[in-house]
């Protein structure tokens, strides 16, 4: 290996045409480590996840995986790889069984290691009484779970999850989390990309903020919550259209103000504090609450700009 | 920009794109054996009706019934025929609406492995069946020689043109409207390839054109076969679908990267 | 916003239903109309240059016609079977199952009988509209010899939704286009080629000839030869007529039911 790090990226470029996904970033993650990319939709989380994934190639810059060069070993790299893609593309018509029978022999495995591995994934992914099942008849949450075990099938030494959990219900996301805790437990790197800042918090020991293809921060997630934000925030909701006129008025109770379309942020150390103060100043919110600061709010500060818009 | 060593036409990992295919259409093994009615349907209305009507046919001075005439212009137009659904229906399909092959993309498969994969898959149900249209031929009394068996190499090679060249149209596909453009394409190919009634009813210049039809060659090549009669301009024929599937391999791999790891 | 007229059309709500149909059409049309207009013009003319010049250097006449003008009308017939069997199943099946356009139909005031009758009589609309572009063709070709060849619009029309019907109420109980391939494998091609298309029905031996007449298409391209010129009695085409109605009724009251099954349920 040239370098000590398990991925390493240096000035990665992907452009479509004129537009410019992914603008020059750096990323280095280590073995072991569980690393996130956060950002808002659109924010070159998927281009950048492609390229690493040794799927697609970049414009410009040079990403080594395994300290191999994805350009003249991508089956090579691909076949130590896990990706367990955004949309599950499953095959509807086969069974959850076949699904992952056909997967391994993608990877050459041979079928009795296959058969081997598929009652322990289904085990694992909490799937083996569906084992029989035509996919097309699982929920989304067991699909979910189905792609993880198929991205599970090389024992790859990454685990790459794109959005791992958008549109699971709460229940299906803990599992979900679950497992992807004890894969980290057997020393199974993950590089997982989301834009909820709490799958972030609890997933990643370390992350990016993306930004219109850029990195903006970078660090472990508590450690990023102190550098760019208070301790607590305070909400604060007024029956108007209009949040933007208020924002004069609070600047004098907080160490920043930030106004949303619904909402109005008051950045502060202690929030039921500068909530007494808002009340002893005669302003009555229809609602007030008051919470720890979240990624939501570093994102917020870094780029003016909520995650979900 | 930054060019990728790719092997030009795809690798032996190709094979688990035609596994692939295999265990997805298991279930309807039913169907692919049913193949074997069609050309017995197809050929027992010829020679229940056209037969008696269009009365035997000279050829090299030699009379033929029209089925006769016909059979291996129909074997060739079904290697067409089924050549282009399994490689621009299906493979548009995958491609483009239920993205298939994003998860091959993230396993050691390269993309030339998918396209030369589904060229191999068409291969296999082109083989099987034109096996049974061999049969039907041999059961109606419309092969007249023994040589009616190299019939089947020869409508595997007419897949092979076809696929390779419907692949490389696939890609070009962008929704199921432009389908009736492949059509447009398609029946006059099918209607004027001198598979229905010898091209010499046609003017000379006019023939000289449709001997640039892929699928006239085919025909012609399948008749001399069924026929027995040999012709050294048949290794040109065979040369020219195997140029044509040489090349529309090499376009479809080229495509498909593009359209998949743009 | 414009404002769409409200529903005051009555108990007529399937129009809503047909207007959908014509809407999507209005986007898509351009490569299937140029396809159906070249066809018959190909197909005739390969006619006339190939088997139909044999056919006539051989035996002369096919029942007092030359082989192209036999021929002629009973395209019309396929060619709309082939209408009502390619608007029918797969598009239903994807209303139905892929896209969900149906249940998406269903969630409005439209209730499944008009989801039906408005595929229907779009599919009527698109049969009547090749039929009549088919009727010009085969015109050109010379084949018409009676004033009877205004029906022939209608006939395609009753050709058209006579398979339609039956094949759109399969589709709406389908899960998979499985079945479709050996619908058209034992079903729609055999019917193709043994309607007694591409050549007379007395080439049949005497026996198989009240099968052959048991076939559906069969009546179809009787009713267009007999249309087309001016021969046949009127017994025998109301038969004709009567055996299609038949089918198109029947079809429509299956898919009623299959059509609720799968929108309601």
């Amino acid at each position: 290996m040239t370098s000590g790090h398990i991925l390493e990226a240096r000035n990665l470029v992907k452009r479509f045409g004129d537009f410019e996904a992914v603008k020059g970033i750096d990323v280095a993650i280590d073995r072991g480590e569980s690393f996130g990319f956060l950002g808002p939709n659109g924010a070159g989380k998927t281009s950048t996840m492609r390229m690493i994934s040794a799927i697609s190639q970049p414009t410009d810059g040079t990403i080594e995986i395994f300290g191999l060069d994805p350009r003249v070993d991508g089956p090579e790299i691909r076949r130590r790889l896990g990706v367990v893609p955004q949309e599950d593309s499953l095959e509807l018509e086969l069974s959850v069984k076949n699904n992952l029978l056909m997967y391994g022999r993608y990877f050459d495995l041979p079928r009795r290691v296959i058969r081997e591995r598929t009652t322990e994934l289904l085990e694992f992914t909490q799937l083996s009484e569906r084992a029989n099942d035509k996919v097309d008849n699982l929920s989304g949450g067991m699909k979910r779970r189905l792609t993880i075990a198929r991205g599970l099938m090389n024992r790859p030494e990454i685990l790459i999850l794109d959005e791992p959990t958008t549109g699971l219900d709460p229940q299906a996301r803990h599992l979900l989390w679950d497992r992807l805790y004890r894969l980290k437990r057997e020393g199974v790197t993950l590089i997982i990309t989301t834009h909820y800042m709490d799958e972030a918090e609890q997933l990643c020991d370390r992350l990016v903020v993306m930004d219109q293809g850029k990195i903006v921060a970078e660090g472990a997630p508590r450690a990023l919550i102190e550098r760019f934000s208070t301790r607590e925030v305070v909400e604060l909701r007024f029956a108007t259209d209009d949040h933007e006129q208020y924002f004069n008025q609070f600047t004098k109770f907080a160490d920043r103000v930030e106004v949303l379309p619904d909402r109005i942020l008051l950045y502060v150390n202690d929030g039921d504090d500068a909530l007494r103060d808002v009340h002893a100043a005669g302003i009555a919110p229809a609602s007030a609450l008051v919470r720890r600061s979240s990624l939501e709010d570093v994102f917020l500060h870094l780029t003016g700009r909520s995650l979900t818009d | 920009m930054l060019t990728r060593a790719l092997p030009l036409f795809g690798s032996r990992r190709s094979v688990r794109v035609l596994e692939r295919n295999a265990l997805v259409y298991r279930s309807q093994w039913l169907m692919l054996l049913s193949g074997f009615f069609e050309p017995l349907f197809y050929l027992l209305s010829l020679s229940i009706g056209l037969n008696k009507l269009v009365g035997p046919l000279h050829i090299d001075g030699h009379a033929f019934s029209y089925a006769t005439f016909v059979a291996p212009g129909m074997l060739a137009t079904s290697a067409m025929n089924g050549a282009m659904i399994d490689s621009i229906f299906n493979p548009f399909f995958r491609l483009k609406i239920s993205r298939t092959y994003d998860a091959l993309l993230a396993t050691p498969l390269e993309v030339t492995d998918i396209a030369l994969g589904e060229v191999l898959w068409a291969l296999v149900r082109a083989t099987l069946y034109a096996a049974s249209f061999i049969i039907c031929m041999a059961l109606l009394g419309d092969a007249r020689s023994p040589w009616v068996i190299l019939c089947w190499p020869g409508a595997i090679l007419t897949s092979f043109a076809f696929s390779c060249f419907g692949l490389a149209v696939c890609t070009y596909i962008r929704s199921w409207q432009d389908f009736d453009l492949v059509a447009l394409v398609q029946m006059p190919l099918f209607l004027f390839s001198g598979t229905f009634f010898p091209i010499t009813l046609y003017p000379r210049w006019l023939g000289a054109i449709i001997s640039f039809s892929p699928l006239y060659q085919s025909a012609a090549l399948l008749r001399g076969f069924s026929l027995g009669q040999f012709d050294w301009i048949m290794i040109m024929r065979a040369s020219y679908l195997l140029v044509i599937a040489l090349v529309g391999l090499y376009v479809a791999s080229r495509r498909f990267q593009k359209i998949l790891t743009p | 916003m414009a404002r769409l007229p409200d529903t005051k059309v009555g108990n007529a709500r399937w129009i809503r239903s047909w207007w959908a149909h014509e809407l999507f059409f209005k986007q898509t049309w351009r490569g299937s109309v140029a396809s159906s207009l070249l066809f018959p013009f190909l197909f005739l003319a390969s006619l006339e240059i190939g088997v139909g010049h044999l056919i006539t250097a051989h035996s002369g006449l096919v029942e007092g016609q030359t082989y192209l003008h036999f021929i002629a009308p009973s395209l019309l017939a396929t060619t709309t079977m082939q209408l009502g069997e390619g608007e029918s199943l797969w598009p239903v099946l994807a209303s139905v199952k892929w896209t969900r356009g149906y249940h998406a139909a269903a969630a409005t005031p439209l209730a499944p009988d008009d989801i039906l009758y408005g595929k229907l009589a779009w599919v009527a609309t698109r049969g009547f509209a090749t039929s009549f572009v088919y009727t010009l063709v085969i015109a050109c070709f010379g084949a018409l010899q009676s004033w009877w060849c205004l029906t022939l619009p209608l006939i395609g029309t009753l050709v058209t939704i006579a398979f339609s019907a039956p094949l759109v109420a399969f589709a709406a109980r389908s899960d998979t286009d499985a079945s479709f391939t050996a619908l058209y494998r034992f079903g729609l091609v055999p019917m193709f080629l043994f309607s007694a298309t591409f050549y007379p029905l007395s080439a049949y031996p005497g026996y198989l000839r009240p099968i052959v007449q048991l076939i559906p298409l069969y009546h179809g391209v009787a009713l267009t030869r007999a249309a087309a010129f001016g021969q046949g009695t009127l017994s025998n085409e109301l038969a004709h007529v009567t055996f299609l109605l038949v089918m198109a009724a029947l079809g429509i009251v299956w898919g009623r039911r299959t059509m609720r099954r799968r929108l309601t349920d």
